[in-house]
């Protein structure tokens, strides 16, 4: 447990998205490291995308939690592991043997590793007795695992990665994988200018994903199903299928087909159901049907749907009916969120699923109580994520221990889900932060565990490969392994036999030995071969696919051959109920809310709201809206508008663009009250969830927008974090050497002075020009800038990256001290503008100067800039900065990304 | 035949009119210049470096005499004239012969102010006006004295600078709150003070000069508060008279100064003022740039071209080593304008720009001085500044590129 302070590079996996990427991170002496992508990792081959690479960026201890808390008399105060730990056992206890095992609860996270889950897991439904396990898995596919586990029998990804490489024909669904699977679409892309694979994006969102598609169906939201089922009519109707392999692996095809029928029997209808043109459609179809090697992916836009399993059960029905399923360049493809979502599925951290791919049937719960020599063993599903919390906040659920997530921002009706924290008799948090939204709704114990680069053990990303996420930095404070946290809390509870555990290590081979226990084949996830490892040969552990099982040889692939996990080893073709989404738009309501995440943050920006480099390409919550849907309310570009849905409201910054659909807004979901004033998105989204899932439906709730006028707009950087002016409008964004604040006000101008004077120095500049609406002061010490503000009317807010620039200097030469309050640059520092690659950090005006100079492609932008050459996830823009360049004025009208200044 | 034009005075003012007329109406008069002081002209602004060993003495001289030669000049200095003969259009010269003139211009200047208070006439008081006074002062310096200057505007800091580089000991009293009060507004005369202060000068503010102790020679020097500082000398910088005793003796009209009309003329036809002797639309200016702009429009109407003065727009500069001061126009502002304000005291920089009407109106600068003249052509000009609003403060440059943005 103890983290070991190593000066070599160490092999790691990156902590962000599913794709599972290997890092190589090389620490220096203070606690830094520099950080490259791991040229030997299946997964990215070296390619780290602008979040992966920005790593070595967020390792600051800054807001760390270093030493337990309990709250005592209104506030947290610093106390001994042992009080910590004993304090939890005994109220856990106390409740449960009160209340009984359901009225506790533990909310888990992909984030974890597997050994952390498998240690939760094991205590909740093995020892403590409740299936109440869920994880933020459940916002982000637990729709895909419940689509794999009625068609296959177990949720199992057929494919792997290589199918990417292999594909004729790669459609995605729902995905914006050029922004959320950054390295992976770069594999597609590859593969489409090395093999001329074809690329078909179905979104209700022209996003940066489908600036690279062939063909690009915006189809209205919630279609997917009609879209899927259209499809197999026409498969059906083209003699396209594969009558062996249905005939000889499957059931259920007739019943899935009149569904389909029912739904979507042609062309026309499936046009009619899904906003599409009959063209387009067709052209779908024909794709489909003539192109053997076909991956589907799907990702949030599926699964984050009342109907999302239904959605997935459409997509899978159509490779099932083609047999192109586990084949080389041909299978179904689920691309997961999280760095363990697949990990936490694997122990069965989720509350419909009992350890290791089984469920609660009685024969398995039998065969793990057996393996676990568990006293009480759940023996019923626990409650889902979404309902998990409506228990809390109707007071039968009185416990909840929350490890490495946020759902006070994430779940959908994030308010009410806050206010249900506060009523907790006890509330655990196991966290890197000191202060998120979550911990500040109350949390009565704080207990600090280790995060990415100090915590030690493997995850699974989404092509079932485990690679190990090794520490390169020593423990800091007190932080602990979530593991070592779990299991002294299980000692005090008396469940000491159960976990004593010494290392990940250990832990690991239990949870191997565990899927191989009585499998003999009959489950997917079987990870005998590793059960015996040495701890030498855990941590040696090359990244490895599942299934492993003991004696057997790799298998890349499933179900080319049949051999479902279903009692009669046949895959089921699932009649789909018929498209709708679960709420209806009204005069009140008259737009759709979606929501998703931008290229360089991540969930609730704990981690990745640290880098400077990932704050500078969309520093601000925005919302999007299409022009038409603008001018009808009366919304600009660039300003601010309220969103309003009948659970809450944000401000957001206006983002005016055609990418978006008619009637649709977008907005991202990482801004939490953390971090901005008015943006916790997860506040407006309706909680109504899939019947099968459990998923809630995060991207179809109806909402209103209107103007929202701010007199000032402004920003400020300090060294320090800033208390700034109440009734303020602003967003925080990590900047070099502090913390920088994006704000929007309407008080009054003179106000500004009094505020900065009382927190700055002595030596302090300032600029006044009330009659202008503009103020502007910056302290010192030194030569070095102390704290700096800038406010002034919406089109003279100053230059943020200016000075955001010369913040990160050490020093200002009298010169830039003279020019400094004027937010322009001098001479030879010219403003690059906003950053559009992040990896370099290129501003889109070097860009769109380096256009101008004659360059007319990526590439050709690359050699100049670098822009794009390395995680290339800002190549879709670089085009779209092209093509603009090439429209003239008419690209004006073209997406401007919200920025504080010009 | 050229006419006779006699100019009285051989100050800044009457060189800079003979040399426009020079440009405009060369050889069309024949001119005398008649000076009291017996030198050339000489730069008066550049006295206070002289004090403060800045300049060298011989260096002031703004013409040599072969350039007064070279244009027909007869300059007469060392010679008061005493009076002037309206009828017979002569002036009298003490010890001379009259001389006959058709125009006579009076470039009389203006004289030191001593205040009415007792002790005023006792030795060691001195005044800050001429070669002769930079003299004085530069011994009393030599000699490490205790001099306390009389008053805080521009001549008096330029005073006490200069004597106190020289190395006298020097305490500055001025009367009112503020440092330069007709010039600046409370915080660039704060920043002033203490930039002034770091140069070893004592300042006292509010400081009403009541008498001089001495037994004919000063002693100390009493305030009316009842404080007294002991003091070798004293300098009175407390303002100007224009010199008008020549103008009145002669029946021209003369309020504060020699009043004349927009063609510099006064109420005698044929008889002009220019510089700090005029009083033109009321204003007495104490500054050299109004007499060249004056000096400007007098010399073409005396070569028969049109043009008249309408009054200027003053700009003032301190000449302080280190301490760059500078005020144009409209410094204070009013309900009626915009005052945009930068100030950065560890750097001493502090700038207001006034606004009215979508124009410059005024100016201060303390320290950054480099755009003054950008800010007073601007001032002149009245040009619209809307567009450089925002980055005028920051430069000429920086607003040039706002403009082409």
């Amino acid at each position: 447990m103890t983290a070991v302070v190593h000066t070599s590079t160490i092999r790691t996996t990156c902590p962000y998205c599913g794709v599972g990427c290997g890092v190589l991170a090389t620490p220096d002496r203070h606690g830094d490291a520099t950080i490259a992508g791991d040229p030997q990792h299946p997964a990215n081959f070296g390619r780290l995308c602008s979040k992966g690479s920005a790593l070595g960026e967020t390792l600051s201890l800054n807001g760390r939690l270093l030493h337990p808390m309990i709250r005592c008399k209104g506030s947290l105060e610093r106390v001994a592991w042992s009080d910590a730990l004993d304090h939890v056992a005994h109220r856990l206890n106390h409740i449960v043997a009160r209340d009984g095992p359901n009225a506790v609860a533990f909310y888990l996270s992909g984030q974890l590793l597997t050994e952390d889950y498998y240690v939760a897991n094991k205590l909740m439904k093995g020892f403590i007795g409740s299936a109440n396990v869920d994880t933020n898995s459940r916002l982000c596919m637990s729709s895909s695992v419940a689509g794999h586990r009625r068609a296959f029998g177990a949720d199992t990804v057929p494919g792997c990665y290589e199918d990417l490489d292999q594909a004729d024909l790669l459609v995605m669904v729902g995905s914006n994988a050029a922004w959320c699977h950054p390295v992976l679409f770069q594999r597609m892309l590859a593969n489409k200018q090395k093999r001329a694979a074809r690329i078909i994006v179905i979104d209700p969102r022209r996003t940066d994903t489908a600036g690279e598609a062939d063909l690009f169906l915006g189809l209205t939201p919630g279609t997917d199903t009609a879209l899927f089922c259209g499809l197999l009519v026409h498969l059906v109707d083209s003699g396209a299928l594969d009558q062996d392999y249905i005939a000889q692996h499957t059931s259920g095809f007739d019943e899935a087909l009149a569904r389909a029928r029912s739904i979507a029997g042609g062309v026309p209808a499936t046009a009619l159901a899904t906003g599409l043109s009959e063209r387009d459609v067709t052209a779908f179809f024909q794709m489909f049907r003539d192109t053997p090697r076909v991956v589907t992916l799907f990702s949030q836009g599926v699964n984050q749907s009342a109907q999302g399993t239904d959605k997935v059960n459409a997509i899978l029905n159509c490779h099932l009916a083609t047999g192109r399923i586990g084949k080389l360049g041909a299978s179904p493809f689920s691309l997961t969120g999280q760095p363990n979502a697949m990990g936490g599925r694997e122990v069965g951290g989720l509350a419909n699923q009992l350890a290791a791919h089984m469920g609660f049937t009685p024969p398995e719960i039998d065969r793990v109580r057996r393996f676990w020599k568990a006293p009480h063993i759940a023996v019923h599903e626990g409650l889902k994520a979404v309902q998990m919390f409506e228990a809390i906040g109707r007071g039968e659920i009185k416990a909840l221990w929350v490890m490495g997530t946020n759902p006070a921002v994430s779940l959908p009706h994030a308010d009410v889900v806050r206010e249900a924290l506060r009523k907790l008799e006890l509330f655990v948090v196991s966290e890197n932060v000191l202060a998120n939204d979550t911990v500040d709704s109350g949390v009565h114990v704080l207990l600090p565990a280790l995060a990415w680069g100090e915590k030690s053990g493997t995850v699974t990303n989404s092509e079932r490969r485990i690679s190990r996420q090794r520490s390169f930095l020593p423990a800091p404070g007190e932080a602990r392994p979530d593991w070592w946290i779990l299991c002294e809390v299980a000692k005090r509870l008396g469940f000491a036999a159960g976990f004593d555990f010494t290392s990940a290590a250990d832990i690991f081979r239990e949870h191997a030995a565990l899927s191989a226990f009585e499998n003999d084949g009959r489950r997917d996830f079987d990870l005998g071969a590793l059960k015996s490892l040495s701890d030498a040969a855990f941590d040696e552990l090359a990244p490895v696919q599942w299934p492993a099982r003991e004696g057997a040889g790799p298998t890349a692939r499933f179900f080319a051959g049949g051999n479902f996990f279903t009692a009669d080893k046949r895959a089921r073709f699932v009649a789909p109920e018929a498209p709708a989404l679960r709420t209806e738009t009204t005069a009140s309501r008259p737009l759709r809310l979606n929501t998703g995440r931008v290229r360089d943050q991540w969930h609730t920006m704990t981690r990745s709201g640290l880098s400077p480099r990932l704050s500078a390409h969309l520093p601000e919550p925005f919302v999007e809206i299409h022009p038409d849907d603008a001018a009808k309310y009366g919304i600009v570009d660039d300003s601010f508008a309220r969103v309003t849905t009948d659970y809450g409201q944000c401000i957001l910054k206006v983002i005016v663009s055609e990418r978006q659909r008619r009637g649709m807004l977008f907005a991202p979901i990482h801004w939490s009250a953390t971090n901005a004033s008015n943006a916790r998105v997860g506040a407006l989204i309706a909680p109504f969830t899939d019947p099968f899932s459990g998923q809630p439906e995060n991207k179809a709730t109806p909402a209103a927008i209107a103007p929202c006028e701010y007199v000032f707009r402004g920003f400020a950087l300090s060294r320090r974090e800033l208390d700034l002016p109440p009734r303020l409008w602003w967003t925080r964004v990590a900047a070099s050497g502090g913390c920088g604040y994006l704000f929007a006000d309407n008080g009054d101008l003179r106000h500004w002075p009094a505020w900065l004077q009382a927190i700055a120095g002595d030596d302090l500049v300032e600029y006044r020009d009330f009659g202008g609406g503009i103020y502007r002061a910056a302290s010192f010490a030194g030569d070095r800038i102390e704290t700096c503000v800038f406010v002034g009317p919406a089109h003279d807010g100053g230059d943020w990256e200016v000075v955001r620039s010369l913040f990160a200097a050490d020093r200002l030469s009298d010169e830039q001290r003279r020019i400094l309050l004027s937010g322009k640059s001098i001479e030879g520092a010219v403003s690059t503008g906003p950053v559009v690659c992040a990896c370099f950090g290129v501003g889109r005006t070097s860009i769109c100067d380096a256009i101008g100079a004659g360059a007319h492609t990526p590439a050709e932008i690359g050699a100049k800039l670098k822009a794009g050459t390395n995680c290339g996830s800002c190549i879709p823009e670089l085009k779209r900065l092209i093509a603009q360049a090439g429209e003239g004025e008419a690209g004006s009208k073209e997406t401007r990304f919200a920025s504080a200044a010009n | 035949m050229s006419e006779p034009l006699v100019i009285v005075g051989n100050g800044m003012a009457a060189a800079r009119l003979v040399e426009e007329l020079g440009k405009v109406a060369l050889g069309r008069y024949a001119i005398a210049v008649i000076g009291a002081e017996p030198r050339l002209a000489y730069n008066r602004v550049l006295l206070s470096s002289v004090l403060a060993g800045e300049t060298a003495s011989h260096e002031l001289e703004l013409r040599p005499a072969a350039w007064w030669r070279d244009r027909g000049v007869t300059v007469q200095y060392g010679s008061a004239a005493t009076e002037i003969d309206v009828g017979r259009r002569e002036v009298k010269i003490a010890g001379e012969e009259s001389i006959a003139f058709t125009k006579l211009v009076l470039a009389t200047g203006s004289m030191p102010l001593r205040l009415n208070i007792p002790g005023a006439d006792f030795a060691g008081v001195h005044t800050f006006r001429d070669s002769r006074d930079v003299d004085l002062l530069l011994t009393l310096a030599a000699r490490k004295q205790r001099v306390v200057v009389v008053g805080g505007g521009l001549l008096g800091l330029e005073a006490a600078y200069g004597l106190a580089k020289a190395g006298a000991a020097v305490t500055l009293v001025h009367l009112m709150d503020r440092l330069m009060e007709r010039q600046l507004d409370a915080p660039a005369a704060a920043l002033l003070k203490s930039l002034v202060e770091c140069k070893g000068i004592r300042i006292l503010l509010s400081a009403n000069t009541a008498r001089i102790h001495g037994n004919e020679r000063v002693e100390t020097i009493e305030l009316a508060d009842g404080l007294r500082l002991e003091a070798d000398a004293v300098v009175f910088a407390a303002g100007i008279r224009p010199n008008v005793t020549l103008a009145k003796d002669a029946g021209l009209a003369v309020n504060r100064g020699i009043v004349v009309d927009d063609l510099m003329q006064t109420s005698a036809p044929g008889i002009f003022a220019l510089g700090e002797c005029a009083e033109h639309r009321g204003v007495c200016y104490g500054l050299v740039e109004p007499a060249y702009e004056q000096a400007r429009v007098l010399a073409r109407h005396l070569a028969g071209q049109g043009g008249a003065y309408c009054g200027s727009v003053v700009a003032t500069n301190l000449k302080v080593s280190g301490v760059s001061v500078f005020s144009a126009g409209d410094f204070l502002g009013s309900d009626c304008s915009e005052s945009i304000v930068l100030s950065d005291l560890r750097q001493g920089t502090y700038k207001k720009l006034v606004i009215a009407d979508g124009c410059l109106t005024g100016a201060v600068l303390v320290g950054d001085v480099a755009d003054a003249l950008w800010y007073l052509e601007l001032i002149r000009s009245r040009q619209p500044v809307a567009r450089i609003r925002g980055a005028m403060m920051f430069g000429r440059s920086l607003a040039d590129r706002a403009i082409a943005a």
